[in-house]
């Protein structure tokens, strides 16, 4: 019975969890202006560190946490990164 | 004290996040503990400034109604992004008068505010010492002051000044 | 499948409403990506996904792995606490540097009040005018 919840609901998650993933590849492709892709960017990888929680659980190992940690760092240097390009980067100054 | 421990929050947390990661267990603890004192020795080459925690007994205030209203914000703003285009949601730039100064106060602040659905911190200029705040929701323009001014500022100031 | 099994039934319905409720969460973040008009409304948008989103995803695995391991496991409140830290930076900072850039372009996106006062970046290199 608990079986069948939780993969249930593990299921549910990974799909959820993919098709946010879609939408926020779609503001990357779609975004008008370069902010737009960053903070899409930055969500995706959110995101994608939550489908590594997620498979994770669902395998029951402790890889994907590792992976999901250095998910989350990546982002967060990659994102401040082009944060900063955005300050500096294609502007008329 | 001072010489060695550089700063001794700063490697008691680390040396808590090492042994969270890895185990409880002696040999990861003075391993643990190695590692963060060269940590605070290298952080004390990059910031010269400490930050000074005088008030401890706000701090579980502080967590807790920092959990409320992010749970409250994060119900207010799924509602609104659902009901988005019918609902009549109008966002607004605000500004912010602050009478906290202190850089360790002000970066919590902006943790807190940019963490919490609803809010998003812009910019503050030090000079004029407002801030400016995006808001999702303009209808709760006076909610958002008052809950600045009223009840994160005082907190803070407590804390750290 | 074997790990998930032994799950007793009074822990695998709070799992799975936890991860459920984050997936979701995260779901509505990332469509009010989507519908949101403007740059500065699709701010608000991942912090569903990095305080409540994040939140649940992280509740429910660590119930779960304390469950199969037999101890307490904190290892995910690390992820937790990495994130609530770091999501706010990085939503700060392009929030500032969206508003330089609109400044710098003149943009009808801010309002007028915004639109005239310098930021310290630009003050450095360009006449100030108050």
């Amino acid at each position: 019975m608990s079986a069948a919840i939780l993969t249930f609901a593990l299921g549910y998650a990974q799909l959820v969890l993919s098709l946010a993933a879609c939408v926020a590849g779609v503001r990357i492709l779609r975004g008008p202006r370069a902010q737009d892709r960053v903070l899409a960017l930055d969500a995706l990888y959110i995101i994608v560190m939550l489908v590594f929680l997620v498979t994770g659980m669902q395998l029951g190992t402790m890889f994907f946490f590792e992976a999901a940690m250095i998910v989350a760092a990546m982002g967060f240097v990659s994102s401040i990164a082009l944060a900063k390009f955005l300050f500096r980067g294609e502007v008329i100054e | 004290m001072s010489r060695i421990l550089v700063y001794p929050l700063f490697s008691f947390l680390l040396v808590l996040l090492w042994m969270m990661l890895t185990r409880f267990s002696l040999g990861h603890f003075i391993l643990g503990s190695a590692i963060a004192l060269l940590a605070g020795k290298a952080a004390h080459a990059l910031q010269p400034e400490t930050p000074q925690f005088r008030g401890w007994r706000v701090i579980p205030r502080l967590i807790a109604i920092f959990f409320v209203d992010i749970i409250r914000s994060n119900i207010a703003v799924t509602r609104q992004i659902l009901t988005e285009g019918w609902s009549g949601r109008k966002s607004e730039f605000i500004e912010v008068p602050l009478t906290i100064q202190s850089r360790t106060a002000l970066s919590t602040l902006a943790i807190i505010l940019t963490a919490t659905p609803g809010t998003a911190w812009l910019e503050y200029v030090r000079e004029t010492e407002t801030l400016t705040l995006h808001i999702f929701d303009a209808s709760e323009h006076e909610r958002y002051l008052d809950i600045i001014c009223n009840t994160y500022e005082p907190l803070l100031k407590e804390l750290f000044e | 499948m074997t790990p998930l099994a032994a799950i007793p039934l009074w822990l695998a319905l709070p799992i799975a409403f936890l991860v459920m409720l984050g997936a979701t969460l995260t779901l509505i973040g990332a469509i009010g990506f989507l519908r949101l008009g403007n740059f500065y409304d699709r701010l608000h948008a991942p912090t569903l996904a990095t305080s409540w989103g994040m939140g649940g995803i992280v509740l429910g695995s660590l119930l779960l792995a304390t469950q199969v391991e037999g101890r307490i496991i904190l290892h995910e409140l690390v992820i937790a606490f990495a994130i609530l830290i770091t999501a706010p930076v990085t939503l700060m900072l392009l929030g500032r540097a969206a508003l330089h850039r609109d400044r710098s372009e003149g943009s009808a996106q801010l309002p007028e009040s915004l639109r005239q006062r310098r930021s310290p970046e630009t003050a450095e290199n360009s006449e100030s005018d108050e």
